[in-house]
């Protein structure tokens, strides 16, 4: 059978092999659908990629320091699967529903993040997980202890269909800063609930109508309760492996993959609507694309917003944490006089993503000003002695148009929020656009595991 | 059966149409089926094999066609505690690739992997032996320079097949294997979660007390 004997036809081609772009090539295939899937690198993983840190030097560094500094100072390179976006999953999140309906849990382990801390007044607290921590907690005086927990009572007794448990608020009508007002919360509390819980990272929301935050508050506590110390889970290996076994998954369904080919020329019919594209492997024909900003960037465009993200490498765990092998740090705007908050995500050896006794920290947060790297300068004090820094800025890109007219379906880059929730909400998005109906997830049928007692 | 189980990684590499599946297909069901389809839909099969007093459990992983275009993922490899170099003895061209993947497991799969190379299709040499392409001495040659075990094998009539696994199950150490609990998911680690095991179990916000 010769090995290269390919169809040219197929019913998507998939561009880019970010964590979006894999998740829908997948469920596509598991649909039946015939995916041809490129990317013009040469590795899984696009813009949310885990790169080793060679790729990282040669990504950020103009002068690069030689193999032999490097491995003296870090170790192996393949020990190092560095993100480039810095984000964890919600316990109780889409992308965790996702992963369990498809079985793509086989290929990938996680691990909890250990904690959620909020910078307030110069130092981090841990944010409470359990109701010993929150007694003990100093975040609060103990009477807005009392009222936050009737608060919080609030949000877990809710029920749409009995008005009782509404206590009197609309959840449509009444913005955020009027429930709080009605539990008597403070301004700190405010800003606890508002930025380290319900995950904004500006007050925008305060004047909105208050059900995205009450949605954002009980996803938050349903993460927290369900394995304990945290919200968030963390892949092995890094987040590049999350792109990687959806790839696997679409690989499995007959989904067709192809690294290191870049598109040569991306072909239209007379109507205007996507043909297919020319590559050096030859040309491929199929009536949709699905791609990255990156494939078509006049189809984009700008949001406005820009992101600058560093990347810290420490020899030491982060100083108030009790050694944590992994967090979460919130510095939220009012503290350090922004209107975006500032995200800090801590994961280490314990993660197999550095070499022994190494922590990657990687700060993010929606510029300001024109001089970002001074914004970021409360977090790098968090951080003690940092080892090794790699800066960057991105900026945040959106299709201009829903693909109708020309069958071209583009995600959105990924944006400044610690978590995968606005990613899936695109992957729900995109998925609707192409195929024409909600996606709804079924359990993969059983057929791979064929054990034999 | 209440053996101490060792969960093993076994990965599959080998050109297209080499058998891959169906020396998997022979193992796991002890079955085979003339003129298979491109492996479509089942790429992680598992199977138990009792080796002394132990049970090692095989999860096997197929590439599912993503070696074709240099489009493998470094996940493929990540912790495979055994793999599978398969040829087809018919085939000289199957030979040369097999070389290549034994390069490249060297390369990028962990130190202590343990490999096999296979040579299957013998069954082909029992009609014609005119057919063989690929010397016995050859791929013995290859297996004792890099440290491989070797088996010339057949699906189709099971020769061998059986006894590879069991010659992997003996040869891997067995401290190094994870401690398995059914599912291959390490439990002597607190913080590891098993996603799917609670996907079922509600949580329930009440239970937040922050």
């Amino acid at each position: 059978m010769a090995e290269e004997e390919l169809d040219t036809q197929y019913d998507v081609i998939v561009l880019g092999t970010g964590i979006t772009e894999c998740i829908l090539s997948g469920l596509l295939s598991v649909d039946g659908k015939k995916v041809l899937h490129i990317d013009k690198q040469d590795h899984y993983g696009g813009e949310s990629a885990s790169v080793t840190l060679s790729q990282l030097y040669e990504k950020f560094k103009q002068n690069p320091i030689t193999q032999e500094e490097r491995e003296g100072k870090f170790g192996k390179d393949r020990d190092w699967n560095v993100d480039l976006i810095p984000k964890f999953l919600m316990a109780n999140g889409e992308l965790t529903n996702i992963l369990i309906h498809t079985d793509v849990t086989r290929y990938v382990d996680f691990k909890q993040v250990s904690g959620s801390y909020v910078f307030k007044q110069g130092k981090i607290y841990k944010v409470p997980a359990n109701e010993v921590e929150a007694i003990s907690s100093p975040l609060m005086g103990i009477f807005e202890k009392r009222r936050m927990k009737k608060f919080l009572e609030w949000i877990s007794s809710y029920n749409e269909d009995e008005v009782s448990t509404h206590q009197g608020l609309d959840l449509d009508n009444n913005t955020m800063d009027e429930v709080y007002y009605k539990f008597g919360l403070g301004n700190s509390t405010k800003e606890f609930i508002g930025h380290a819980m319900a995950l904004w990272t500006n007050d925008d929301y305060l004047q909105q109508p208050a059900r995205p935050s009450f949605e954002r508050i009980l996803l938050y506590c349903q993460s927290v309760a369900r394995y304990g110390k945290s919200p968030y889970l963390y892949p092995m290996y890094g987040l590049g492996e999350l792109p990687q076994g959806f790839a696997r998954l679409s690989a499995i369904y007959g989904g067709t993959y192809m690294l290191d080919t870049p598109i040569n020329e991306v072909l239209y019919k007379e109507d205007g609507k996507f043909d297919g594209v020319k590559t050096k492997l030859g040309t491929f024909n199929a009536p949709i694309v699905i791609a990255d900003p990156t494939y078509f960037p006049n189809k984009c465009k700008s949001t406005g917003q820009k992101v600058i993200r560093a990347i810290c490498i420490l020899d030491h765990p982060v100083p108030g944490t009790s050694n944590a092998d992994s967090l979460q740090i919130i510095i939220p705007q009012s503290q350090v006089d922004r209107k975006n908050d500032i995200y800090i995500a801590i994961v280490s050896d314990a993660h197999n993503v550095c070499s022994k006794g190494h922590y990657l920290a990687i700060i993010s947060t929606i510029i300001e000003t024109d001089k970002p790297h001074l914004e970021i300068e409360p977090a790098f004090k968090l951080l003690g002695n940092i080892e090794e820094k790699f800066m960057g800025i991105a900026e945040l890109f959106e299709p201009k148009e829903d693909g109708s007219k020309d069958n071209v379906f583009l995600s959105r880059s990924y944006d400044a929020s610690s978590h995968f929730e606005t990613m899936t909400d695109d992957v729900k998005d995109i998925y609707f656009r192409v195929t024409g109906h909600p996606l709804v997830l079924k359990k993969r049928q059983d057929e791979e595991q064929q054990e034999q007692e | 059966m209440n053996n101490p189980v060792t969960s093993i990684k076994l990965v599959l590499l080998g050109e297209a149409a080499v058998g891959k599946s169906s020396i998997v297909l022979r193992f796991v069901s002890n079955d085979f089926a003339e003129n298979k389809e491109p492996t479509i839909g089942a790429a992680f099969l598992t199977q138990r094999v009792n080796i002394d007093d132990h049970t090692v459990k095989f999860e096997i992983w197929d590439t599912a066609g993503q070696e074709r275009f240099a489009s493998l993922a470094p996940m493929y490899y990540r912790n495979a505690q055994a793999a599978l170099v398969v040829y087809d003895v018919t085939k000289p061209q199957s030979f040369i690739k097999a070389r290549h993947w034994v390069k490249e497991l060297h390369e990028q799969a962990s130190k202590d992997i343990v490999i096999a190379l296979i040579g299957n299709k013998v069954d082909i040499l029992d009609d014609d032996p005119n057919e063989r392409k690929v010397a016995k001495e050859e791929a013995e040659k290859l297996a004792q320079e890099e440290n491989l075990l070797f088996f010339e094998t057949s699906a189709k009539t099971a020769l061998n097949i059986n006894e590879v696994f069991l010659k992997i199950g003996e040869n891997i150490p067995l401290k190094n294997a994870n401690d398995g609990n059914g599912d291959g998911i390490n439990v002597t680690d607190n913080q590891r979660v098993n996603l799917a095991a609670s996907a079922d179990a509600t949580a329930n916000a009440s239970a937040c007390s922050c």
